[in-house]
């Protein structure tokens, strides 16, 4: 199996578990996961991630770190400050798993580049915080037949799901459209518990492991919802949309779309 | 007959910040309308003008998706859980 006698020590809790073993371990050192964004979904995610030995870790943003992140990503510090969030993110995976290979992609996701990013990994794990984004991926993931696993956060709430090409539902079957600014809150301004990010991030991990490893039923065509406030999670059932404008019989959308960014404004 | 509704973050405004609220009525339609006459604008945050949920939000009586089932029209029973379910985008 090539383990070297450190990452026998370093796995040998997930070596002795029978869903993992030697061979599990071995897949997730093999594995190619992208993380869109560094934030609150993906701080968490990446950490589990590679903490786990995931062997190839993409990461995508833009951003720099602030103050204001650092009430929930916890992937950054005080001293990264003003710096690339991708930057910061490697940093901290490194000084973790040296296992880790990480690839960054300082740029914004566009109709344009994403094709090219998504090249090379098999799971992505959606930790963005735009609609336009969220549609994007999801299109693009249709049409190149990745694995999304999805999360999203807001205030106390949290939703988590995996749209797996073919076998389940995607975004669109859910939503067909992005909904039109105005009519959803916008997130700054609904604020969020920064542990409730770690939650929802860290169970599309949970999420991402049992795909790699093949284990366990993922959530395909079942949305997870968290109430932190009623400590209440509810599942929910998704199904496919034969008349989905993306994945279903005859798909309207053929070409990915840059929708306006919006997060939402509050009325 | 009166059923349970589970009412999401964005729209607890309306509900006196009520995450779950109880309503009556014998289909979807009715729910929602009785729903409107306790939390005055909830069904214009809903609904298209039509009545038919707007496309960034999904209904589900149980865990049923109402657009599987018979949509506005699908009959409710005693004891039934309705929630209601918009596209939420935050992550950062």
């Amino acid at each position: 199996m090539d383990f070297t006698d450190e990452q026998i020590e370093r796995y040998s809790r997930h070596i002795i578990l029978p869903e993992v073993g030697g061979v599990g371990q071995k897949k997730m050192l093999d594995a190619r996961v992208l993380l869109i964004g560094a934030g609150g979904l993906g701080s968490p995610a990446a950490l589990y991630l590679a903490a786990a030995g995931i062997g190839h870790l993409g990461i995508v943003d833009f951003d720099v770190v602030d103050l204001s992140n650092l009430q929930r990503q916890i992937i950054h510090n005080t001293e990264r400050i003003g710096t690339l969030k991708t930057e910061s993110a490697k940093q901290t995976i490194l000084a973790l798993n040296p296992d880790v290979e990480v690839t960054l992609f300082n740029e914004r996701l566009t109709s344009q580049n994403i094709m090219r990013i998504f090249e090379g990994f098999d799971y992505v794990v959606d930790g963005t915080d735009n609609f336009a984004t969220r549609y994007l991926i999801n299109d693009a993931c249709v049409m190149a037949g990745k694995t999304n696993i999805h999360g999203s956060i807001f205030r106390f709430e949290g939703q988590v799901t995996v749209f797996k090409p073919k076998e389940g539902p995607c975004y669109r079957c859910l939503y067909p459209e992005p909904p039109p600014p105005g009519l959803v809150p916008n997130c700054q301004e609904g604020g969020v518990l920064g542990v409730l990010a770690g939650v929802i991030g860290n169970l599309q991990v949970v999420e991402t492991l049992k795909l790699v490893l093949g284990k366990g039923k993922p959530l395909i065509g079942t949305l997870l919802i968290y109430d932190a406030l009623a400590t209440e999670f509810r599942r929910l059932k998704l199904k496919r949309d034969v008349n989905c404008p993306v994945c279903g019989e005859s798909p309207k959308i053929t070409e990915l779309i840059d929708y306006e960014e919006f997060c939402g404004v509050s009325r | 007959m009166p059923v349970k509704v589970r009412i999401p973050t964005p729209l607890m405004k309306l509900t006196a910040n009520q995450s779950e609220v109880t309503a009556e009525g014998n289909t979807i339609s009715e729910i929602l309308n009785n729903l409107d006459n306790q939390f005055s604008g909830i069904k214009e945050r809903i609904c298209e003008e039509n009545g038919s949920p707007r496309r960034f939000i999904n209904i589900y009586l149980n865990e049923e998706d109402i657009r599987f089932l018979d949509a506005e029209k699908t009959q409710v029973k005693d004891g039934d859980e309705i929630s209601i379910i918009p596209a939420i985008a935050g992550g950062h």
